[in-house]
């Protein structure tokens, strides 16, 4: 990679964090949305413990993985709407005149939501301890669960970003939010898998990759190290970041050559 | 009085129109609650087997009141959006001057919200019964419940009027929205009181919404407890928030 690839990318980087930072109106729900959903449903849900072979005594702990994979769902309609805000604003357009180059255009508005999920998660993780929630996997592993959680973030992030490169619209990127919310709820984000009594909610369950991601965080902070549900958990979220960057670079390109 | 009910007839007609003939406005308010009832109805319904539920109806048909309470509630923040969207289209503000009874806008609204919640919780109540939801209520008891719930959207509608004739801007959504839905939340959603641990407790304990829904869900199973009490804080909540909601009129036409 050229440096002058680097240095396009680093000051579309910084545009992207400070313009992430400086909007309280993308900061604060960000991080209040998560934690007040997962605040009533932690507190409503505690007698969930009680069924028999439910994992932990603590539904706190069992949740925490919510705030965490909700948060990077407001990554994706933060990218999305800051991209689709430079398209209808004719930013793009503008930077298209320039020897800005695409790899660094996205990249670059894509920092401003991996430091997002990094904020996220580092609030949602200290709020969950001061709520008595034990990392079971211990100091690593709850360094471990930042940087999956900010792949997701990253992951989401890009497929805000298609969206927004597809339709040029704020308003379409936010339209598509209740969708992803849908598919986070039809996951076993509330209960495990095996505990989900409705057939048809298990088998959406199961099919729905969310559930993996979910797992994954969530066995660092109730099971300890589980390989598998890590491994898979990295699998998706990697999976994500993988479509939704290509997904981003190709609608990138499509839509440059429009312009 | 002719002419308030001739205000409030207009607003109404107007406000019933754009939401049959709008598909962006009736989404939103069908995709949440059936969204809700999917999620808590069918993927928590094990919640059931947890010691002393012991809610004869089933988990759908617990789930379902509080999905129908949570949606005519929800009802009133939309017309409370639409108060607002008419306010920056310069519309309200041409009917102020135009109305020779200003509460009967007011009414009108009302009415507006009521039929939304109509037909949106006519969908919820479909889609609950097509999931095998029982009704093991009466024709009475089920009347009851739907009184309670038209009740609420009243009261949910002169809140978000009462706050978008204050703020006059769709900006004020999130103020308009969020204490709705934190007071619907603060209720025992996934189980009942007496399972309740902790703050939420407490705090559900002094939730009005508590005991609506709780009579709300006791309507369904045919064995309704408290329903002097639940149709006394709707009914409070309505008296209470009238005089906001004037108050919100006052400020509209104060600011011309």
């Amino acid at each position: 990679m050229s440096s002058m690839v680097l240095t396009q990318m680093a000051s579309l980087s910084r545009r992207s964090v400070l313009r992430v930072f400086r909007q309280p109106e993308i900061i604060v729900p960000a991080l209040l949305f998560p934690l007040l959903i997962f605040g009533f449903q932690a507190a409503g849900l505690g007698s969930a413990t009680k069924i028999p072979g439910f994992p932990t005594n603590s539904y706190v702990s069992f949740l925490l993985a919510f705030p965490l994979v909700q948060g990077s769902l407001f990554s994706a309609v933060a990218a999305g709407t800051d991209l689709a805000r430079d398209i209808e604003t004719g930013f793009l357009n503008r930077l298209s005149l320039t020897p800005m180059r695409p790899t660094a255009l996205l990249a670059g508005s894509l920092v401003g939501v991996v430091a997002l999920g990094f904020l996220q998660s580092v609030v949602f993780l200290t709020v969950g301890i001061i709520f008595g929630v034990r990392i079971e996997a211990g100091f690593l592993g709850a360094l471990v669960l930042i940087v999956l959680t900010m792949l997701t973030a990253l992951g989401f992030g890009g497929i805000g970003a298609i969206l927004a490169l597809w339709t040029g619209s704020g308003e379409a990127v936010q339209g598509i939010f209740p969708l992803l919310l849908v598919s986070f709820f039809l996951s076993s984000i509330l209960l495990p898998r095996d505990l989900i009594q409705t057939d048809w909610f298990r088998t959406v369950a199961t099919y729905n990759p969310i559930s993996y991601l979910v797992e994954g965080i969530r066995s660092l902070i109730i099971t300890g190290w589980d390989g598998h549900a890590l491994l898979l958990g990295f699998l998706v979220a990697g999976g994500l970041a993988l479509v939704g960057i290509s997904g981003a670079a190709l609608s990138l390109k499509g839509r440059l050559g429009r312009t | 009085m002719k002419s308030f009910f001739s205000v409030a007839g207009a607003v109404a007609w107007r406000g019933i129109h754009n939401f049959a003939t709008n598909p962006a406005l009736i989404v939103p308010s069908l995709l949440f609650p059936l969204f809700f009832l999917a999620a808590f109805a069918g993927g928590l319904s094990r919640v059931s087997n947890v010691p002393n539920f012991d809610y004869k109806a089933g988990y759908t048909a617990f789930q379902y009141v509080w999905v129908l309470l949570q949606t005519v509630a929800v009802g009133g923040a939309f017309t409370g959006f639409a108060v607002a969207r008419d306010f920056e289209g310069g519309f309200a503000r041409r009917l102020l001057l135009a109305a020779p009874r200003r509460g009967g806008i007011i009414l009108g609204y009302i009415c507006v919200a009521l039929v939304r919640v109509s037909f949106t919780g006519g969908v919820v109540t479909v889609a609950a019964l097509l999931a095998g939801m029982n009704v093991l209520g009466s024709g009475v008891d089920i009347l009851g419940l739907v009184g309670l719930a038209a009740l609420v959207n009243v009261a949910a509608t002169l809140f978000a009027v009462g706050m978008a004739l204050l703020l006059r801007t769709s900006q004020g959504g999130f103020l308009i929205q969020t204490p709705i839905f934190v007071a619907t939340f603060l209720a025992p959603v996934f189980v009942p009181l007496k399972l309740l641990n902790n703050w939420i407790e407490t705090v559900a304990y002094f939730n009005p919404v508590t005991y609506i829904l709780e009579t709300g869900r006791g309507f369904l199973a045919g064995n309704p407890s408290g329903v002097l009490l639940a149709f006394g804080f709707a009914a409070a909540l309505i008296v209470v928030l009238i005089p906001w909601v004037l108050f919100g009129l006052r400020s509209a036409e104060k600011a011309g």
